[in-house]
Parts: C-alpha cells; structure tokens; sequence
C-alpha cells in the first residue's frame, strides 16, 4: 500500500496525542503524577490537544475534497473511518473539559476525575477505532487482525508514555514512579508488534494461493503475460506499492530497536540505576528515537502490506 | 446510508465468458468511450498522448497464459471491472454516504457530490476495480452503464452496458442474476460460472464462466490442438518410396 506521508503524520501524531491523553488524567486520579501543578498540566494537556488536531487536519489534506470533510461524520452505523471521526470529536469535549479544570482552575478534584475517566475512554476508542479502519479491510491481509488493532492501541499508549515521562521529568519528577506501567506497555507493544509480523507472510501466501480459482482449474498455472496498461496506473500507484519490501527486514529491525529497545532501556532500566540528572540526558533522546520509530513502523506498516489486487498482476 | 440492503428486488450484473473472450480489449473501449459522457463523465486523462499516460478506465482486459500439469498452454482473458457485490465492503467502509447499493437492482454507484475523495473504498475492493479521478478529486466506478441500460431514447436492443453491446465474440452476458430463470442465470449453471475470489466473502453479483476442457486427441491423449508428426516407419508402397526418397534430400 502507498505510504502516504498525511496519513503516517495523522497516525503517529494522533497515536501520541491519544496516547497522553488516555494517560494523564488517569496518572493524576491514583496519584502517580501530582494534581496542583497546573504549569504540569499545560505542558502535558496543550501538546496532546495539538497533536491530536494536527493529525487530524494532517488526515484532510490527502482528501480529493477538504472542504466536504464533515460528511465523513454521517456514516458511523457502517464505516470505522466515519466512526474514528466521531470519536475524535467525541473525545474533544471531556479532553478540553479536564485541561480547563487542571490548567485554569488548577484542581481535577471530585466532579472533574469523571471527566479524568471521561477523557481516557473517549481517547482509547479513538485509538481503537483508527486500528479498526484497517483491521476491517479483507483485501489486505496482513491488516485482517486483531494485532493491528493491538499494535495501534499499544504503540499509541508507549509513545504517549515516552512523551508524558520526559515532560514529568523536566518538571523534575523522578521517572521511576512510571516504571510499571513503561514496562506493561513495553511488553504490550512488543507482543503486538511481533504478532503483526509474524503472520505477515503467511497471511499473504494463503490468499495467493486461494485466489484464480475462477481463471483456471485446480493444478493448472497462471502467468501472466500482459497487463491491461503500459503505464502505472492508479490501481498500481495506490496498491502496488513495493520499494519498501527490499529493505524490509532491515526495517523492521531498525524500528524494533527505537520503538521498543530504547523505550525499554530508557523507561524501564535507567530510571532504577541512574539519578535525576543524568536520566533527564537520557530520556530525552531515548523519547525522540521512540517518536522516529514509530514513524519507520507506521511507513513499514503501510509499505509491507500488500492488496490482493496485485494477484492480478502476477505479483507473487 | 452506506449501510447495505438486505435484499434487492433485482441482481443485475455480468457474466462473463473466459473461454471466448479473445482480449481484443473492444469492451474497455467502447466503455471509456460511453462513460466518458456518461453518468460519472469525464472520464480522465493525465498525459493521454505522451509518456506516463494514465487515466480512469471501468475496464480492464488482464492476459494470462495456462499451462496445464501435462505441459500443454494456452492463452486466458481476463476483463476485470466493478462485481456490483452483495457484501460491497466499498459501500460500507465510505464515511459520506457517498457509495451506495441500489435496492432495486444492486447496481454500485457514486454519489460524486458527496465523496471526498479519501479513497478507503478503493483499499477495500479485492478487484481493483474503483478509480481515482484525479482532477476531479473524486472516486469512479463501472455503473453497469446505468444510463444506456434504462435509457428510453436508445432502442430496446441497445439497452445493455457498452462492454456487453460491443463485445465481438459475445462473451459478455447481461442480466438479472437475482432470476432463477434468466438467461444469465441459466448461463451460469450450465457452465459452473464462478465467484472471484470467494474467499473475501464478498458475494459478487457478476460471473466469470471458466474455459472450457480441451478435448483430447484420441491417438495421443494430449489436449493439444494439432496432432504431432506422423509416423511413417512401417510405410510401404508409393507412399512408402515416396517418404524415403524424401527423407534423403532433408
């Protein structure tokens, strides 16, 4: 599939922005991070909100029609791209509702720890319904699986965490109070992720086989000869996308290292080893090779995935 | 609503014979050349003339070569377009309303005032068979020429899709699936039409009728169309004096 580069800065911001927001009113009710810093709340709560509304305007500008983009909210009873649009707008309120009470009343008490909950559910199900987008898609096999969903909420969840944790530590809390949740979400991602790529190939080679049964009989072999174009068309351009598939395993290895051995080392090891002040050096840059990794995955995770259309095109 | 129907009071759909079709490519052309001024007109081009040419087609005629166990080839047609499926997953996947499947025939069509153009029902056809007009900022597709077949200006007979009018070999059939009784519907028991790709469990209104078997030679065995060179070892008489004086000046 054609890595658009709107739709990796749609995923991988929003996955972030969702990522933090399903966190941090969650890490203020049980007393993980501190509720009367609004100056903490501001920097957790206004770059998540970015984020979130950077990815999804990033996610218009691929459209044939920008303008007409509201009517993608109307079909959420059969579309999961109708219903992450609702979601996302959905998830707005309790998001805006909480940063007011943290940032502008400086208190998240009582009534305002629904919204907490509020605001974590309403981000979650749009981390989930963007993994649903393409987990529904038949025609593209190495999608059709719960993993997709998996990896979307997990590496959504572990970006966010790497985010939130440098932020926290540059307000000068020690990072070892998110080791638990650094190392569930480590693992989530790594199990997910592993998953996913596990049943790639396998995924592909049983649709391969399955498919021209209408063209000939069982035993005989397809070739084919003569594509109905000379040129790339758009069939080609959007669903026949192979530069990536070369240098895949190198890929993956690549984002394997950043997206789950850094975040390890960093969130999960050094905070029980090194203090304050040498772990800020290390945190901040562990976070931003995370951020680069998610991105590599998010373009493998595109580029890898091949359309049984390309069957028809003798593609193997 | 993107939601699909239950159940259409007509399947209206092709069936298409691969064992006749000769990939002449008569039906991807008289169907740009209609559609072109058709219900999702213009159909178009980026570069028609000079090198990159691409564009939106409806149609698209694949050529394949089989090769059976025993060794034996031949040539295989494949024109691939819209299947108006029953489980029409771009209809379901679209976030605007803007694809639909008609109750009364099943036809698959494109409101174009209403898509955006995010292309996600494109990703969702198995069959490739949805095309982004890139000037126009919107999705095409095959409307199964939902304005000849109903068309009162044109003549009765002429009421078909394009492809179907203008194929040579008539391997093209249209009709209502959904009618035991149709001709179509006869068409494809008879000769064990096809799903394509059933496993996508798309359910898809059009019909593919394999190639039929090629009746063997009953000297050989071999389903090949001519016989091999004979042998004339045991040859005697004039035939056989004839055959060997030839056999010296080879």
């Amino acid at each position: 599939m054609h890595p658009a580069a709107s739709v990796i800065l749609f995923t991988t911001a929003s996955g972030i922005g969702y990522g933090i927001l399903a966190l941090a009113p969650l890490l203020v009710t049980y007393g993980v991070l501190p509720d009367d810093n609004r100056w903490l709340g501001a920097s957790l709560m206004l770059p998540a909100l970015a984020l979130v509304t950077i990815g999804l305007l990033s996610s218009t500008f691929h459209l044939g029609h920008p303008e007409r983009a509201w009517r993608a909210i109307s079909q959420w009873k059969s579309s999961w791209l109708s219903r992450e649009g609702v979601m996302a707008i959905i998830s707005y309120v309790p998001a805006l509702t909480y940063s007011y009470a943290w940032v502008v009343l400086g208190s998240v008490d009582g009534p305002w720890v629904w919204a907490g909950f509020a605001t974590a559910l309403t981000a979650l199900a749009t981390l989930f319904t963007t993994g649903m987008i393409y987990r529904s898609l038949k025609p593209i096999p190495a999608w059709a699986t719960n993993w997709t969903v998996a990896s979307y909420l997990s590496l959504g969840l572990l970006t966010g965490l790497a985010v939130l944790v440098s932020v926290s530590t540059g307000f000068g809390l020690h990072p070892i109070r998110f080791q638990t949740l650094a190392v569930i979400l480590v693992l989530a991602a790594a199990i997910a992720k592993n998953r996913y790529w596990a049943r790639l190939h396998k995924a592909w080679e049983q649709h391969a086989q399955n498919t021209g049964a209408a063209l000939a009989s069982p035993g005989n072999t397809v070739r084919s000869v003569e594509w109905p174009h000379t040129e790339a068309n758009y069939v080609l351009k959007e669903m026949g996308y192979r530069v990536a598939r070369k240098h895949a395993d190198s890929l993956r290895a690549v984002a394997r290292n950043l997206l789950l051995v850094v975040p390890a080392a960093v969130l999960c090891v050094m905070p029980s080893i090194l203090p304050l002040p040498y772990l800020i050096w290390m945190i901040f840059p562990g976070t931003l090779l995370t951020l680069a990794g998610v991105a590599i995955e998010r373009w493998l995770f595109f580029a890898e995935a091949k359309h049984v259309v390309t069957l028809y095109y003798g593609v193997e | 609503m993107t939601c699909l129907p239950e159940k259409t009071t007509r399947k209206l759909g092709l069936v298409i014979d691969l064992d006749t079709c000769v990939g002449c490519q008569a039906c991807v052309t008289n169907c740009k050349e209609w559609n072109t001024g058709g219900h999702m007109a213009p159909l178009t081009d980026t570069n028609p003339y000079g090198a990159g040419a691409d564009g939106v087609w409806f149609n698209r005629v694949h050529s394949y070569e089989v090769t059976t166990p025993e060794g034996n080839s031949q040539s295989l047609h494949f024109p691939r377009s819209c299947l108006h499926c029953e489980d029409a997953a771009c209809v379901t996947v679209c976030p605007t309303g803007a694809s639909y499947k008609r109750i009364s025939d099943g036809i698959v069509l494109v409101d174009e005032d209403k898509c955006i153009g995010c292309k996600l029902c494109s990703w969702a056809c198995p069959y490739g068979a949805r095309e982004y007009d890139v000037f126009e900022g919107v999705m095409k597709k095959c409307t199964l020429c939902v304005d000849r077949i109903y068309n009162e200006n044109l003549d009765e007979e002429d009421r078909v899709p394009a492809c179907v009018l203008t194929c040579p070999t008539g391997a093209r059939h249209y009709g209502d699936l959904g009618d035991p009784q149709s001709d179509v519907s006869r068409l494809v028991r008879k000769r064990n039409g096809q799903d394509l790709m059933p496993e996508m469990g798309y359910r898809p209104t059009n019909k593919y009728l394999p190639q039929r078997e090629k009746i063997a030679n009953t000297a050989t065995g071999q389903t090949t169309a001519l016989a091999p060179l004979e042998d004339t070892s045991g040859a005697s008489g004039l035939l056989g004096w004839v055959d060997r004086m030839l056999e010296q000046m080879d």
